[in-house]
């Protein structure tokens, strides 16, 4: 059992250069992330996933914005972005995107909005 | 000191994990001025200990007295707070508390985009700061409403004269807010929600 150390060294640029550098060039099918999509993980973490990968897909086990997900690694969600998408690629985690929002929102999410808000 | 085996993994605590049903999400943004109570709001009506994203910003640097006349770059982290409401079981509504300053704003692309509304914490003391933000939202299409925070000594205008002040039509909602009151919170958002609500109902006269 390898021990569960700090999977990286947020005070290490280089580090996470090498991290974002080494994925999420494919532009085609990236997915387009929003602060507030949801991230479930769709397997076990696997043991061939870099560490950083590995943290997220673990984090996942329940759904996860993209937000938190950049807060509890202390990275930002550009970078975050980028790993999640790597993920997404090979299937490893799954996005539930945003409700869509037009100009003028739907009337039965405002509600359903309204009604949560009223049992704050 | 090596093994750290009692660290906690990184990730939510139990009590902030999201039921396996949380299908979507929706997000409002709270804007306003440097120290208008903009975290404070996040934190007041948030179900999990509020959060930070950063982002950092890279300028050029200006003045800088280096040897060789290269320009220096200035690395700024600009921190965003936010914090979650469960709405029920699929539905999650997340708030974010922004920057004091427009100009970081930007940093986190889309912030805006697909957005509810916004809820505008006006500072009587900075009127002109939140000018700028109302603005701002207007050009973006950003539905929004105005609550006023109350901070001891700061000038007491009449809600009517703030409306003026700010150039704000009748139909945007105006109110006066304590951001470290859970019910005053909770109305202010509910006041968006509403406004949300009749502007959905009628559509703008094209
Ligand atoms: N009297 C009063 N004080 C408030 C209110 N809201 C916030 N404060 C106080 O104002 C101070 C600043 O509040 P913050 O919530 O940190 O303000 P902010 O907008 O997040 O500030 P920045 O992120 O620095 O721009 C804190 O000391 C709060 O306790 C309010 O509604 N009434
Ligand atoms: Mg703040």
């Amino acid at each position: 059992m390898s021990k569960p150390e700090r999977a990286w060294d947020p005070g290490n640029p280089d580090r996470l250069y090498i991290v974002t550098k080494s994925c999420g060039q494919a532009d085609p099918g990236v997915t387009r992330l929003d602060l507030v999509t949801l991230i479930v993980a769709r397997t076990e973490t696997d043991p061939g996933l870099q560490p950083e990968h590995e943290t997220i897909v673990r984090m996942c086990d329940y759904p996860l914005s993209v937000a938190e997900i950049s807060a509890y690694l202390t990275l930002p969600v550009s970078t975050v972005t980028v790993l999640l998408n790597d993920l997404l690629a090979r299937g490893h985690v799954e996005a539930r995107p945003p409700v869509p929002v037009a100009a003028l929102p739907d009337v039965g999410l405002l509600e359903a909005v309204m009604h949560g808000l009223q049992n704050l | 000191m090596d093994y750290k085996t009692s660290d906690p993994p990184a990730g939510p605590r139990r009590e902030d994990i999201l039921p396996a049903t949380a299908a979507a999400a929706v997000k409002v943004v709270i804007v306003g001025g440097f120290g208008v109570g903009k975290t404070t709001l996040v934190g007041t009506v948030s179900e999990i200990r509020p959060l930070t994203t950063e982002e950092t910003m890279t300028q050029a640097g200006v003045g800088v007295d280096d040897i060789a006349g290269i320009e220096q770059k200035i690395e700024t982290t600009v921190a965003m707070d936010f914090g979650r409401i469960s709405i029920n079981e699929q539905l999650v509504l997340y708030l974010f508390g922004t920057p004091g300053q427009e100009r970081f704003w930007f940093l986190w692309d889309g912030l805006f985009e697909g957005a509810l509304g916004a809820v505008v914490l006006l500072d009587t003391r900075r009127l002109e700061v939140s000018y700028e933000v109302v603005g701002i939202l207007e050009e973006r299409g950003v539905p929004f409403v105005v609550a006023v925070n109350t901070f001891p000594g700061a000038p007491v205008h009449p809600i009517p004269e703030l409306r003026a002040a700010m150039d704000l039509p009748e139909s945007v909602p105006i109110f006066a807010c304590d951001a470290r009151d859970r019910a005053s919170c909770r109305d202010a958002l509910m006041t968006l929600m509403r406004y949300l609500y009749r502007l959905a109902n009628t559509p703008e006269p094209q």
